[in-house]
């Protein structure tokens, strides 16, 4: 088997930064630090072998402190699963939660119901971690995936392609990769006979294989003849010769932005092949070289949100989130289409306003001087202190040195001259700029 | 499919972000509009003094106070051509939008979806196609000359993925491997380096028809939302954190694309904000206001148009500007109603902005050209639906088209061997002819192999 490298540089507190980042949603307070301590073999086996799962910090809530209704109310869906990536102790399994999310991506645009959306939540959590191959079966058969790819209308008289399309165009070969048009149609056929009743009150339910709308023939798919049913179609495609490929080739572009050298990708796709295991492949990623020494990812949406809070160490506790996480491009249990989101394309003009109020809410429980006739702290009228108090404020992020000396930049200048009313009253002003401009810099945009 | 609380969910979107942006007061599009409102006030961000400042009168921006690039680019503005495109996501049916239902097959292989008898218009270019009684404002255009109907566009060996196709499609060509949009080139061959606006998508996010390699383009939801507010931050420190924004992102980026990336939508985004300093309300005041009615309801297609018009009339300097329509086109099941309601609030939203454009005497500047990714299955499927297919329909319109049908209805007697519907047009010769004589740019520069495919003629 090819080596697949190994990062040897040194793992002090900016890789581990970056880590928690990538693999999880950024650090708690002092989190960076414990975890440098563990080097870098303990401290990523910290992330694929967790410890049972502990909350950190207080529950969620809406504004009205009422607890949250996932199942029922709008919105509550996205805070849920918000709040779990908060404050989770196994930061890695709801990162490849939210992977899996995107990889499979099923919508609630189509499938109408948050109860489904949460069991399909729970389905993607238990194989977080597990194998690629269970989890492609039980995702076939899952019901939201059943009512989004139309896998109920899908019977033998009425053939319907849609899921055995993107099960191969999307989930495990990539666009023309290895399959033929015949194939899409075989695949559709393979996978007749799923079912469900409507109950009012219910919706969709009593999800069921029933064998009368199942195709029995013969069907060929990739060359090879057989009665094959929806097991076998998910089994063919996990067994092509170009799957383990495209498997490492996507999971790779979640953690790190420039694609695998030949030699990690023939290790990495060995590797999988040896069991269709996930934990072992991300065990790799997580600690080559390509991690810690090439560029910056842009953070996804909630990446950045989650990861916001849990530096200010708050908790969800506005249902805010839902509308400022879909204004910057991210609404979960509602993907934009099947192909999951566009990560090359997080930022723009729009999104970037969007991340502003992101930012803007996050800071808000500790905005400086807002509540009537209440004293905040005093902020001393010196720039230094004020951009020092800000990454303070945001747990000490790494940043480079070019945007501290703007922030500063922006303090002098705002501040300078400052006589009377004003030597009182703008240094809270110029402190709540200083945070909101360094949440939302690129060095915070990024990891 | 559709979700029943899809209503709510962007209603209640669209009042979260005009909460985030100060509570800004809602376009109510129908308005009449009352003597000396309107875009009659117009304020700007002028760099150089670092104040907001409101000009009342006149008829244009008065640029002097942009930055010289975009005051350039704004005085070139009110003969600038601008190309509006808009997107049916999913592959809409054309099959349902021009009704076939003169032709001996339709019945046969549309039991359940064919349009009842004797419902909408007939399409008066051939006698075999009825229009969907949903696009009777497009049949009334289409009666006055102002629509091009594009019955079978597509391409050869059409590919049925919905991401590859629509690729296809954005970028100008069969190639998977371009990453820049067919209007993101035209934008780097004749744009400028200093204005966004010149490539607009009216959405939460880059069209990526728009994206290029050189030149700025911008994104944004509506025209009047645009703003950077912090709580426990005014007067002139909150002047100087926007200005801060740009500062941010052209810090240098050490060669690395992840910080390339957020540092130019900071830049992006501050220089935008300039621009579109007009159109966000002060004082309570509604910011755009519209001559024509557009179709009620709190979805943001006909708000977005109504503000294009407005920023058109401001003398905003756009050359191409992307969104999509409302709804989705992918109806691989209960096709009828969906398709019906989404074309309805599609046809009414463009026929309102015709006749905004009309009203403001700017309709002899703009094109709008209507696609999807690909049309669908000729025969229905079992769901009440229909399964992706292959050629589509498209429209151009405009004051300016030839109101000539582009290409002609390739029958349903002869289907291509998966049984769908074969092109009689190619996007790519569209494509040419949009950039050849509505923009006036060498489609060679822009479409690969763009002298291969015929270019229809598409004006008056």
């Amino acid at each position: 088997m090819a080596e697949i490298p190994t990062y040897e540089g040194t793992f002090g507190h900016a890789e581990a930064e970056r880590l928690l980042w990538r693999a999880g949603f950024g650090p708690r307070r002092g989190q960076a630090a414990t975890l440098a301590n563990l080097g870098l073999n303990g401290a990523v086996r910290s992330l694929t072998h967790p410890p049972g799962e502990r909350w950190v910090g207080p529950r969620p809530r809406d504004e009205k402190g009422r607890p949250l209704a996932p199942a029922d109310a709008w919105g509550h869906d996205h805070l849920w699963w918000l709040d779990r990536m908060v404050r989770t102790s196994r930061p890695l399994v709801e990162r490849m939660t939210l992977v899996w999310h995107d990889w499979f991506a099923t919508s609630n645009a189509g499938v109408g119901s948050q109860k489904l959306m949460l069991a399909q939540n729970r389905l993607l959590r238990r194989y977080a971690l597990g194998s690629f191959d269970r989890l492609l079966v039980s995702i076939t058969a899952n019901p939201a995936m059943l009512i989004w790819l139309s896998g109920t209308d899908n019977r033998k008289d009425a053939p319907n392609e849609n899921y055995g399309r993107e099960l191969m165009e999307l989930f495990t070969l990539g666009e023309g990769n290895g399959y033929t048009e015949r194939d899409v149609r075989e695949q559709a056929r393979a996978l007749t006979g799923w079912t469900s009743t409507w109950k009012r009150g219910k919706g969709q339910t009593d999800f069921r294989f029933d064998s009368k709308r199942h195709d029995t023939g013969v069907k060929t798919v990739f060359g090879k003849k057989g009665t094959y049913a929806w097991r076998d179609s998910a089994s063919l495609c996990v067994h092509h010769p170009k799957h383990a490929p495209f498997f490492v080739q996507k999971l790779w572009s979640y953690f790190i932005p420039e694609p695998p050298d030949p030699r990690t990708r023939a290790g990495l796709e060995a590797l999988y092949r040896e069991g269709f295991e996930v934990r072992p492949v991300l065990d790799a990623i997580l600690r080559h070289p390509a991690l810690y020494t090439g560029p910056r990812m842009v953070k996804p949406p909630v990446v950045y949100i989650a990861g916001l809070l849990r530096g200010l160490n708050r908790g969800v506790d506005t249902t805010a989130w839902v509308w400022l996480s879909d204004g910057a491009g991210q609404r979960l249990f509602n993907p934009p289409n099947v192909a999951g989101w566009d990560d090359s394309r997080w930022l723009d003009t729009n999104a970037f306003r969007g991340r502003w109020y992101i930012a803007n809410t996050a800071l808000e429980k500790v905005s400086l001087g807002d509540k009537k006739g209440k004293k905040g702290p005093k902020i001393p009228n010196d720039p230094e202190a004020i951009v020092k108090g800000a990454l303070a404020v945001l747990g000490n992020p790494t940043i480079r040195p070019e945007t501290r000396r703007e922030l500063l930049t922006f303090a002098r200048g705002s501040l300078q001259g400052t006589t009377g009313w004003k030597a009182e009253s703008y240094p809270p002003l110029v402190a709540n700029a200083v945070r909101q401009l360094l949440a939302v810099s690129p060095d915070l945009q990024t990891c | 499919m559709g979700c029943c609380n899809e209503h709510s969910r962007s209603e209640l979107l669209r009042r979260g972000l005009a909460e985030a942006g100060k509570g800004l007061p809602a376009i109510e599009p129908g308005m009449p509009m009352p003597a000396g409102t309107g875009l009659d006030r117009r304020t700007f961000v002028a760099r150089g003094v670092g104040l907001a400042l409101a000009v009342y009168g006149g008829a244009a921006l008065r640029p002097q106070v942009f930055d010289e690039g975009i005051a350039a680019a704004a005085a070139a503005g009110p003969q600038q051509k601008v190309l509006v495109s808009v997107f049916l996501d999913g592959g809409a049916d054309s099959l349902s939008l021009l009704a076939p239902t003169g032709d001996p097959l339709y019945r046969q292989l549309r039991p359940r979806l064919a349009l009842a008898e004797g419902s909408g218009s007939a399409f008066t270019e051939d006698p075999r196609l009825t229009w969907h009684p949903s696009l009777a404002p497009l049949a009334q255009l289409h009666g006055e000359g102002k629509v091009n109907v594009i019955p079978g566009i597509g391409y050869d060996d059409p590919n049925q993925s919905h991401f590859t196709s629509r690729h296809y499609w954005e970028v100008g060509a069969a190639d998977e491997r371009l990453a820049t949009g067919w209007l993101g080139r035209y934008l780097d061959r004749v744009g400028r380096h200093d204005n966004p606006l010149q490539g607009l998508s009216l959405d939460w996010s880059l069209q990526p028809s728009l994206a290029t390699a050189r030149m700025p383009v911008a994104a944004v939801d509506a025209p009047d939302r645009y703003d950077f507010w912090a709580r426990g931050v005014w007067g002139d420190v909150g002047t100087r954190m926007v200005e801060t924004i740009a500062k941010l992102g052209e810090l240098p980026t050490h060669g690395d694309p992840g910080l390339k990336q957020a540092s130019e939508a900071a830049k992006q985004s501050a220089r935008l904000y300039e621009q579109l300093a007009p159109f966000r309300p002060k004082d309570d005041r509604k910011s755009i206001v519209s001559p024509v009615a557009y179709p009620a309801g709190d979805d943001r297609f006909p708000r977005r148009l109504a503000g294009l018009a407005a920023m058109l009339a401001a003398g905003l300097p756009l050359r191409v500007v992307a969104l999509s329509a409302p709804g989705g086109y992918d109806t691989h099941d209960n096709q009828a109603q969906g398709l019906s309601d989404d074309l309805k609030l599609t046809a009414d939203s463009l026929l309102a902005f015709q006749r905004d454009l009309e009203a403001r005497g700017l309709a002899d500047r703009v094109l709008v050209h209507v696609w999807t990714e690909f049309g669908r299955r000729a025969k229905e499927n079992g769901s009440g639906g229909t399964d992706h297919g292959a050629a589509g329909a498209g429209f151009l319109i405009g004051s300016q088209v030839s109101g000539q049908m582009i290409g002609e209805f390739p029958g349903l007697g002869k289907l291509d061997e998966q049984g769908n519907l074969r092109a009689t047009s190619d996007f790519r010769g569209l494509y040419r002819a949009i950039l050849e004589d509505w923009l006036g740019t060498d489609a060679a520069a822009i479409i690969p192999g763009a002298q291969k495919f015929a270019r229809p003629r598409i004006l008056r």
